[in-house]
């Protein structure tokens, strides 16, 4: 397991302002993914953990090995920490054919062991017939393997991953999550997955990271997250919700229903926790939540298409106001000429509406 | 009349020696200015700079103070060897050096510190001293740059005239070298050997110069 705690502040320059990281977190064996805007402190994170960059104070145990502790004064070297890192260019050495690659790691190692461990590596990888060539003479899911196998060739204790997506297209980024989903099966190590993409989170993670501006803004299982992202901030950051603001006008705590004005409509909500009449509250919903109509009803607001997105699986028509729907494929045309004959209502049930905190995260106040 | 060479062969041997002083030193205080800080960094990169910008000469003096017979490097020398520094072909490999050591040190912090450094964090991650790093990584992937450097720098120390004035001498058969002999043949009115030797080490600095072009277009592919 690793635990980390870690503040490391960067002044403001002359032409940068300033920048804080400052988080703490643990992450047992599985995929924690750190998501987050770029600029956010991910990238930072890992190299802090991989010992590049000493925090100004906080401590960094992997499996209760003391990594980094300001108070005891300690900083191990990186080449001590036993940290598999895969960069983001791959940083795979120019000069050295994929196998001195893998040897380079592997020099460690009891020399009887190396040779074995590196045919393994290349054999699983699948890059053993890439052996002998040079990294300009692979192609990016080649770099890729070739990059993780050579991180992994020393039994490191942790995996860190930085944004190993980038740069793949959607083939070679399903290979690679199966990649990493295997790894993840054989060795029972944390694997710290720096990534920008949503769906990488709920694809690979056990848990969720969400980083904006130098701390953890929430934590979470993806599918919980999905569920409730629990903040509006958070919501933006993961995309893909709708955000209301609603005005309370009346609730019934023992049917654990309410009545909100949202969009100018008066419709039921949610049961909705720590809040009066005549409050505001911060409303979501998943555009898949959403259903489109041609008749006017309960919790149905009237609503004028302005766009439509062919999506892989759906079909996203957008209303406006927060207003995003998506449809099956199949159920598009009909809706589509009965929408343009009668008009638009879009319903809203009280279950897909989900209260979240209107500012920032509960975890900042902690 | 016949043509001196040793001139020429001293000159070859001084900047062959020069040189390799010159990549061997040059290389660890590049190595150290660009990895490592420390108190009075600047002045040490300062410091190497400076027997770019001084006149040979002034660099040709302070040697004499540094080495001459009355100080303690001197003394010292004298001491151990039983002869004297200043004035013998060692001399003039010092000379040279100090002249060619600062476009070593120069160039090569460039190529090292422009070395990926995903690539130098890659290696120590994966387990590599300093030292390993240094040898396997980075030196291999700066080697054109310092190549092409060390070339320039044979150049220049096959050149120096001043310092190697001051604190060699001009004593034919000993510590004249080829810049040295030119000029010694121009004032003594001796036109065939001033125009070979000034043919031969122009041949020889443009085939230098040329290469080391060479060596620094061509990067290592990525």
């Amino acid at each position: 397991m690793l635990q980390a705690a870690i503040t490391k502040r960067f002044p403001a320059g002359a032409e940068s302002a300033g920048f804080t990281l400052n988080v703490e977190f643990e992450a047992r064996p599985g995929v924690t993914a750190l998501y987050g805007p770029s600029g956010s402190g991910k990238t930072l994170t890992l190299d802090t953990i991989a010992g590049f960059i000493a925090p100004d104070s906080g401590r960094i145990l992997l499996n209760d090995r003391i990594l980094f502790d300001s108070g005891a004064q300690v900083h191990l070297p990186p080449r001590d920490r036993q940290c598999g890192y895969v960069f983001q260019n791959h940083a795979l050495f120019p000069h050295m054919t994929v196998r001195n690659n893998l040897a380079f790691a592997a020099s460690r190692l009891p020399r009887l062991e190396r040779h074995r461990r590196i045919a393994e590596l290349l054999d699983r990888f699948r890059i053993a017939d890439l052996a002998g060539r040079a990294p300009h003479e692979l192609s990016g899911g080649q770099k890729q393997r070739a990059s993780i196998a050579r991180s992994l060739i020393a039994k490191p204790q942790v995996l860190l991953l930085d944004e190993p997506a980038n740069g793949l297209d959607a083939t070679l980024r399903a290979d690679l999550h199966s990649l990493i989903r295997e790894i993840r099966q054989s060795l029972a190590i944390p694997i710290l997955l720096v990534t920008h993409n949503p769906e990488e989170c709920f694809a690979l993670a056990d848990q969720v990271l969400i980083y904006d501006g130098g701390v953890i803004m929430h934590r979470a299982a993806p599918l919980e997250l999905l569920r409730n992202p629990g903040t509006v901030d958070v919501a933006r950051l993961l995309g893909g919700f709708n955000i209301y603001d609603a005005e309370v006008i009346a609730l019934d705590p023992g049917r654990q229903t309410s009545r909100v004005r949202l969009l100018h409509t008066e419709i039921d909500g949610p049961h909705l926790r720590g809040c009066f009449r005549g409050d505001r509250v911060a409303l979501c919903a998943r555009p898949e939540e959403l259903r489109i109509t041609a008749r006017p009803g309960a919790n149905r607001i009237r609503a004028d298409l302005t766009r439509v997105t062919d999506r892989t699986q759906s079909v996203q028509a957008d209303f406006g106001n927060e207003l995003i729907v998506d449809t099956p494929r199949a159920d598009w045309p009909a809706l589509k000429e009965s929408g343009e004959r009668d008009g638009w209502w879009i319903e809203l049930t009280a279950a897909s509406l989900r209260q979240i905190a209107r500012t920032t995260s509960p975890y900042l106040q902690k | 009349m016949l043509i001196d060479w040793f001139p020429l062969w001293l000159s070859l041997e001084v900047a062959t020696a020069a040189t390799l002083i010159s990549v061997a030193l040059g290389l660890a205080i590049a190595w150290l200015l660009a990895n490592r800080d420390f108190p009075g960094k600047n002045l040490v990169d300062a410091i190497t700079t400076l027997p770019l910008a001084l006149p040979p000469t002034v660099l040709g003096y302070y040697l004499l103070v540094v080495i001459g017979r009355s100080s303690w490097i001197g003394r010292a020398w004298e001491a151990v060897t039983g002869s004297p520094l200043v004035f013998t072909w060692r001399a003039a490999v010092i000379a040279s050096t100090l002249h060619a050591i600062p476009l070593v040190i120069k160039s090569s912090r460039a190529a090292l510190e422009s070395v990926d450094l995903a690539c130098e964090r890659a290696a120590r991650s994966l387990g590599a001293s300093e030292w390993r790093l240094f040898w396997r990584v980075s030196l291999p992937l700066a080697s054109r740059p310092i190549a092409a450097a060390t070339v320039l720098a044979f150049a220049r120390s096959l050149g120096d005239f001043g310092a190697t004035l001051m604190i060699a001498g001009d004593i034919p058969g000993r510590t004249q070298t080829a810049a040295i002999a030119i000029f010694d043949a121009v004032e003594s009115g001796n036109t065939l050997t001033a125009r070979v030797l000034v043919i031969v080490i122009s041949i020889l600095t443009a085939a230098v110069v040329l290469l080391a072009n060479r060596l620094e277009r061509k990067r290592v592919a990525h």
